[in-house]
């Protein structure tokens, strides 16, 4: 139907939606920073690698333990998070993406430097792109699920002030590791997709900047809203493809951004007090009628 | 046995006292009110029995069971809400939304009932009753931060009281409010006290403690220098000078 270019490309984008929402349930509803977001990602890729080539599990066999195993882990790698708020997160999820970078690099058993090569795609590139799209949308549905249940709830109050959150009867601790485990179980449903399609990872594809696009994602589009992860994004997934000649430029464009974006329109473009959301709400004001017969 | 019994409570922060060696008790359905010059201990008092701080020495029990060791949730599962003096309710939900985080407390202990939706007709429909009591029933649609303080202490009392609680406990209820709005609070506070919560009250301005309160505690410098009906507290020669100050003695 497409080109395999647009759909490599396609595939690609899908891949950062998921891996944008999973930040999103952690960064943006429960307010946990987190500038390591690309080591949850490696982990769901190399689990998902090796249990492919080393035990030869097939795609679908894979999946639920890639996921389950990645939420696990997540979940471990959050108690250090536990006791520390803000700037000093931000800090150790750095220290988390360094180590788990670190340990995929050197240690023998994740392949060093060579990575892993060699996993089977049961699928062709164009069913791929459907497979990504399905799973893209059942996020959605995830997503809209969470954010609407007494869970979500209790992250949203945690993000907001997490000693009220605690006298209104929330454990804090709880949900902090529920929110870290639900949004690595999602990265890991990133990184098995990214694994299969890509046929061969390595260390490099989970480092530092990745976790730094990820974010750069959330907070273009507006984080803390779903809407803005899935539009972020997109948009800067297809901006690179775009403008190709500038590409060694990318961490650059996107540390500006960030910059730009925390100054002028801290909730992103699609933020609830954005600019943006405001002039659709004031038109959506202006024409009732046209909201009623529509 | 008391409701509420704080025995010989004491809490250091890096040396300084802020609290010692403190005890009262709190009878079932009664108003006790704790008062004091600033710096007395008062919220640090109330975040111990919240379980936000952990006191470095004493006893607290609360309807005979020792509660000093939970964590703040257990607390307020156990039926203790409370207020901030400093306000902070959730700043980006609206009324309603506030209100109703108070209510998640009975879905969170199961993975299923946690995974309910949160807004539904009924939840939305008790919330609403709650916000009228504390008369925000118009303010429901806003957004909290945005409101005046005085809005944002009422919607803290409403977002306590979401707890259904057997004890409350108010931090400075009245401060920040508009003189006409003392009354209006004080009759919210004897209504909830008609329905069987106990309270505790901190506050500062003396003419509503005195009209409020059955008994009254009075702490300075984290000591408990008075304790008795406001009649006999006003009278305190020590509680008099704790707030006067000192005549000053020269040997």
């Amino acid at each position: 139907m497409f080109g395999g270019y647009i759909i490599t490309v396609a595939v690609t984008i899908g891949i950062y939606i998921i891996l944008a929402m999973s930040l999103n349930i952690i960064t943006g509803y429960a307010g946990q920073i987190s500038l390591g977001h690309a080591a949850f990602w490696g982990i769901g890729a190399y689990c998902s690698a090796l249990l492919s080539t080393r035990l030869g599990l097939p795609f679908w066999i894979g999946l639920p333990m890639t996921i389950a195993i990645t939420a696990l882990t997540g979940s471990l790698l959050a108690i250090p998070c536990l006791r520390v708020r803000e700037d000093f997160l931000a800090i150790t999820t750095i220290g988390i993406n360094f180590v788990v970078q670190a340990v995929f690099l050197y240690v023998p058993f994740f392949g060093g430097a060579m990575g892993i090569g060699g996993i089977r795609s049961p699928f062709s590139t164009s069913s791929f792109f459907w497979i990504t799209l399905i799973f893209v949308l059942v996020c959605i549905v995830l997503d809209r699920w969470l954010v609407t249940s007494w869970i979500g709830l209790a992250l949203e109050s945690i993000r907001e002030d997490e000693t009220a959150a605690a006298i209104s009867g929330i454990d804090v601790v709880r949900f902090k590791v529920a929110a870290f485990a639900i949004g690595s179980g999602l990265t890991g449903l990133a990184g098995h997709l990214y694994a299969h399609f890509m046929t061969f990872i390595s260390a490099d594809d989970f480092g530092f900047p990745q976790s730094i696009v990820i974010l750069s994602m959330i907070v273009f589009g507006g984080i803390g809203t779903l809407r803005g992860a899935i539009l972020g994004a997109i948009i800067l997934g297809v901006a690179p493809e775009i403008f190709r000649p500038v590409l060694d430029y990318r961490t650059l464009i996107y540390g500006g951004l960030l910059i730009f974006m925390m100054r002028f329109q801290p909730g992103g473009i699609l933020g609830d007090q954005s600019v943006l959301p405001k002039l659709f709400r004031m038109v959506r004001q202006r024409s009732p009628a046209l909201v009623r017969s529509g | 046995m008391a409701f509420l019994e704080v025995r010989c409570l004491t809490k250091e922060f890096y040396g300084l006292r802020a609290l010692d060696r403190v005890d009262f008790s709190v009878e079932e359905r009664k108003i006790l009110g704790i008062i004091g010059p600033n710096g007395a201990g008062k919220t640090t008092l109330f975040n111990i029995i919240s379980g936000i701080l952990r006191p470095t020495a004493g006893e607290i029990q609360f309807q005979g069971a020792r509660i000093n060791h939970l964590k703040p949730h257990q607390i307020a599962m156990a039926g203790i809400a409370r207020t901030f003096q400093i306000v902070r309710p959730f700043g980006n939900f609206t009324v309603l939304k506030n209100v109703l985080v108070g209510f998640g407390h009975r879905f969170y202990p199961g993975l299923f009932s946690s995974a309910y939706r949160f807004e539904k007709e009924t939840h939305l429909e008790r919330a609403r009753e709650i916000l009228a009591r504390v008369g925000m029933e118009t303010y429901q649609g806003s957004i909290a931060k945005n409101l005046p303080l005085g809005l944002k202490k009422h919607l803290e009392i409403a977002r306590a009281l979401a707890l259904d609680p057997s004890l409350l406990l108010l931090d400075e209820p009245m401060a920040g409010l508009q003189y006409e709005e003392f009354e209006k609070l004080a009759g919210l506070i004897r209504g909830l006290r008609e329905e069987g919560i106990t309270i505790v009250l901190i506050e500062h301005n003396m003419q509503v403690v005195m009209d409020l309160c059955e008994r009254i505690v009075v702490l300075d410098h984290g000591v408990k220098i008075a304790e008795g009906s406001p009649e006999e507290v006003r009278t305190d020669p020590q509680v008099i000078e704790a707030y006067i100050g000192q005549e000053e003695t020269v040997a």
